[in-house]
């Protein structure tokens, strides 16, 4: 059912003028597009309508890019605008200084709160060295009590004794009580499901917010929420102070609209993502894969992602190193062209997926010249290699001699070492932004022959990693 | 067979008698014939685990009226807006069409809707009431080939219902809401509970046995489910139950490993019985979105699917995603839970769905 949406869109864009700026009919056009795609992936209706109006402000007379298509450039836009309004930075649970720190979860009945708890708690423990203290507040599903007690043997991590017929207010208490007491840094205090419009149990949280004044109010919900994901978070909002969101089950293959919409409406991050039933499968909140999920672009993505990691995993320690040491050679150089070779290689296995053949097509024409990369590859390869270790050797005879021996001219030989000189203090450059850097922004200095990264063209633009595979 | 209760109250909730009355939550009550609500001091006074049902007891119908007029209210009081002393034109339509888009039908069976809107009054002076009632008519139309009650087979011994679905969804309640049901209309029931992975679920629906009287046949969680689903088989055939309702673990259609213990299950129940499960029941929460097509598809292929039942509707959710369903896959829709205790369930109206759904009085 979704599938669709890169033919769709790849239609539109084939449509789109080619040159001189993005004019409004093509922009009006793309965006319907995206109108559809964006409710298709069960973000909330009035969330869409406002991103839209938005875009077509961001859109309409951009200049056209002269190594993207007009398509890809909108698709860029969409892209950046969702990662930006999914939040751009990344939030993580706040601890208090002074201990005990209260985190209350709430949400709808099975959005997974428990769970979390759970995997909060292990989180907590293991990475923070937090000592975590987890107390139900679920008088009212069956067992409740019981399941988030077998979570904390599981994780070894203390549950609150449950005393029948306690209310949910009194048992936070008692469990803040018993922190203060026996040095606890973290209560986990998850509380039972309850519907945003039962008015009786909004007021019950009410109270136990009032109680045990949480400093994290952390709303559970389902990825795979439809378009109430507005109504929820509106009301839950309302009652509550929220801090942060958790999406569950985005191990599952729904687009996730529901996270735009919540952000959107509370104006609250996305602090976790649940990617699993087991207790570790709890990961960070990365917009740009969410945005890439919600577009349903994401096999673009990944393609690019996977060229991408060959390049960071290996290369990008490599060269740490020599950076660190202060050296960046030919040798060094010529890898980076064989990485650009590599990514050309993309275009075919773009080609094999319906609907992206003219996007390879694309990445082919305006980011790699493969000749020239060729060309290039062949006068280093042409150096001793005492000439690629130390280039400032390379005298005019020396120069003359490559030439020769790669079928190029001194010309070219001039252009590569002047492309090496400049690579070489971009490298300079980077090596004070450290290895994230690095791999963030690909190698600098390489916009001469071979075309930049296509970080332009692409939808992702930074190469954020794929979607979590969770685990069930 | 649907239970005689079941019928009987059901038809209570029907607009004869309940026309007379005003249409208040108090007359919703008084169909149900629920027990009057505990005094405000004890309502806060936490229910044993085993009380929920007692706690909080509310005329269904009242609430889900009150959903409706948090959230149809809202799509409600949009046609209103749209509506008042106005023509049905292309940009009346597109607002309508988003309404519904607002209550989950995904765009192309809004699209669809207000398609079949247009042939009729285009171009005419409509009201909101109006136009409520026939979206509310257009969509009632395309659900009323799905409302069908679960009738068990009484030449079954047991008849075996199998319930699966995502995590979350329902699926322990609605299996004890059914034993309910039944253990009242008089059917022996047995119980299995086959989620053996999370957490005190085997708890849970030990607590739903107890609570309807039914035996329960568990094993440790972490043990194999499609070995405890085959003691279970045998064990409600020794003792001549006349429905084993089996539980599942909730998952994710697209763990391919997770639907293959699913495809286990049904494997190894029909060892004892090469006609069971004679139900698949996947269990669908109001509040999905479009996703609901996928888990259909996957589940229906997969360990094949005979029936929905969706639960949650008491809340703001409306649902809607079940008309694209039964568009596309013309499954029955058996029941609608309303509430987290056993009597929260309810047969599946197309009318009164459809009306709650474009913010109209489910009963009227
Ligand atoms: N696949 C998957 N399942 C999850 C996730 N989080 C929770 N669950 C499952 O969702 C179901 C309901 O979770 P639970 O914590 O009991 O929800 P609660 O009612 O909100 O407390 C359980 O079956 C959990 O195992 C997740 O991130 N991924
Ligand atoms: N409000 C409401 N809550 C429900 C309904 N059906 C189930 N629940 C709640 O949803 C949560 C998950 O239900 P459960 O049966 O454990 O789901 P399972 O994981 O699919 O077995 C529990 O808190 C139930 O009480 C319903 O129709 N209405
Ligand atoms: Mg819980
Ligand atoms: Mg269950």
């Amino acid at each position: 059912m979704f599938d669709s949406l890169q033919e769709r869109l790849g239609k539109v864009f084939e449509g789109l003028s080619k040159v001189g700026t993005l004019n409004e009919k093509d922009v009006d056009n793309a965006l319907r597009e995206v109108r559809v795609a964006l409710l298709e992936a069960d973000v909330a209706l009035p969330v869409v309508k406002q991103f839209v109006a938005d875009l077509r402000e961001r859109a309409v007379g951009q200049e056209v890019l002269r190594s993207v298509t007009p398509g890809q450039q909108v698709v860029k836009i969409v892209h950046d605008r969702l990662a930006e309004m999914l939040g751009g930075e990344q939030s993580e649970i706040q601890l208090r200084k002074e201990p005990p720190t209260a985190i209350m979860l709430v949400g709808l009945q099975g959005s997974g709160k428990t769970t979390t708890t759970g995997k909060i708690a292990k989180r907590l423990k293991e990475k923070q060295k937090q000592k975590v203290l987890m107390a139900s507040l679920d008088v009212r599903r069956p067992a409740a009590q019981d399941q988030l007690r077998q979570l904390g043997w599981q994780v070894g991590v203390d549950t609150l004794d449950n005393v029948p017929g306690e209310p949910p207010k009194a048992i936070a208490k008692r469990a803040l009580q018993k922190a203060a007491l026996e040095g606890y840094d973290v209560v986990l205090l998850d509380t039972a499901g309850r519907l945003s419009i039962d008015q009786e149990l909004m007021d019950e949280v009410k109270e136990v917010e009032a109680a045990a004044k949480p400093s994290e109010t952390l709303l559970v919900a389902d990825s795979m929420t439809g378009q109430d994901a507005v109504t929820t978070a509106q009301n839950f909002q309302e009652a509550v102070e929220l801090t942060g969101i958790v999406l569950t089950r985005v191990d599952g293959d729904a687009r996730g609209g529901a996270a735009l919409s919540m952000r959107q409406v509370t104006g609250r991050p996305i602090k976790l993502i649940g990617v699993g039933e087991k207790l570790d499968a709890l990961e960070a909140f990365h917009p740009d894969r969410i945005a890439n999920r919600i577009l349903g672009m994401g096999d673009v993505v990944s393609l690019v992602e996977k060229a991408q990691e060959s390049f960071e995993e290996e290369q990008a320690q490599k060269l740490q190193k020599k950076l660190e040491k202060g050296k960046f050679d030919l040798d060094d150089l010529a890898q980076q062209f064989r990485q650009l070779q590599k990514m050309g290689g993309m275009q075919e296995l773009m080609g094999m997926i319906p609907g992206l053949g003219k996007m390879g097509k694309q990445v082919k024409n305006a980011q790699f010249d493969e000749k020239a990369i060729g060309r290039q590859l062949a006068i280093i390869s042409s150096m001793t290699k005492n000439e690629r270790r130390r280039p400032e050797i390379i005298k005019a005879s020396r120069k003359q001699r490559i030439a020769r021996g790669s079928g190029t001219t001194v010309q070219d030989v001039n252009k590569l070492l002047k492309q090496f000189t400049e690579a070489q203090r971009m490298m300079k450059r980077v090596k004070k932004m450290g290895k994230k850097g690095l791999m963030r922004h690909g190698l600098p200095g390489m916009g001469g022959g071979g075309g930049g990264m296509p970080g332009g063209g692409m939808p992702g633009g930074g190469f954020p990693g794929g979607f979590p595979g969770g685990r069930g | 067979m649907w239970p005689k209760r079941w019928r009987k109250k059901s038809g209570q909730e029907q607009p004869g008698e309940a026309a007379a009355e005003p249409r208040s939550a108090e007359a919703a009550e008084i169909a149900e014939d629920a027990p009057s609500d505990p005094p405000p001091e004890q309502r806060d006074a936490a229910p044993a685990a085993g009380d929920v049902g007692n706690g909080k007891r509310e005329g269904w119908l009242s609430r889900m009226r009150k959903g409706l007029s948090r959230s149809s209210g809202k799509l409600g009081d949009g046609i209103g807006a749209i509506f008042t002393k106005r023509k049905l034109d292309d940009a009346a339509l597109e607002e309508l069409e988003e309404l519904l888009i607002s209550a989950d039908l995904g765009v192309s069976t809004a699209a669809k809707m207000t398609a079949g809107l247009a042939k009729e009054r285009f171009d005419k002076e409509v009201d909101p009431q109006e136009v409520r009632a026939a979206l509310a008519e257009q969509v009632a139309e395309r659900l009323e080939p799905v409302a069908k009650p679960l009738d068990l087979d009484g030449s079954r011994k047991p008849h075996v219902v199998l319930v699966v679905g995502v995590n979350g969804s329902g699926k322990t309640t609605t299996i004890g809401k059914l034993a309910k049901q039944w253990a009242d209309a008089g059917h022996k029931v047995h119980l299995a509970a086959g989620d053996t992975f999370r957490a005190a679920a085997v708890e849970q629906l030990q607590i739903w046995g107890q609570r309807t009287g039914a035996p329960v046949t568990a094993r440790d969680t972490g043990a194999d489910a499609a070995g405890l689903a085959y003691d279970a088989l045998q064990q409600a055939q020794r003792e001549g139950a006349d429905v084993l309702l089996v539980d599942t673990a909730g998952r994710l259609h697209n763990k391919a490993n997770l639907m293959a213990e699913l495809q286990k299950i049904v494997r190894v129940l029909k060892k004892l019985d090469d006609s069971a499960p004679h139900d698949v029941l996947l269990v669908l929460d109001a509040t999905i979105g479009q996703n609901a097509v996928q888990q259909v598809q996957t589940f229906k292929e997969l360990v094949n699917v005979t029936g929905l039942v969706v639960t949650k509707l008491d809340g703001s959710a409306r649902g809607g995603v079940l008309v694209a369903l039964a568009d596309r896959f013309g499954l029955p829709v058996h029941a609608i839970g309303v509430g987290e205790s056993a009597e929260d369930m309810r047969p599946f109206s197309a009318r009164a769905f459809a009306r709650a759904l474009v913010g109209l009085d489910p009963e009227e």
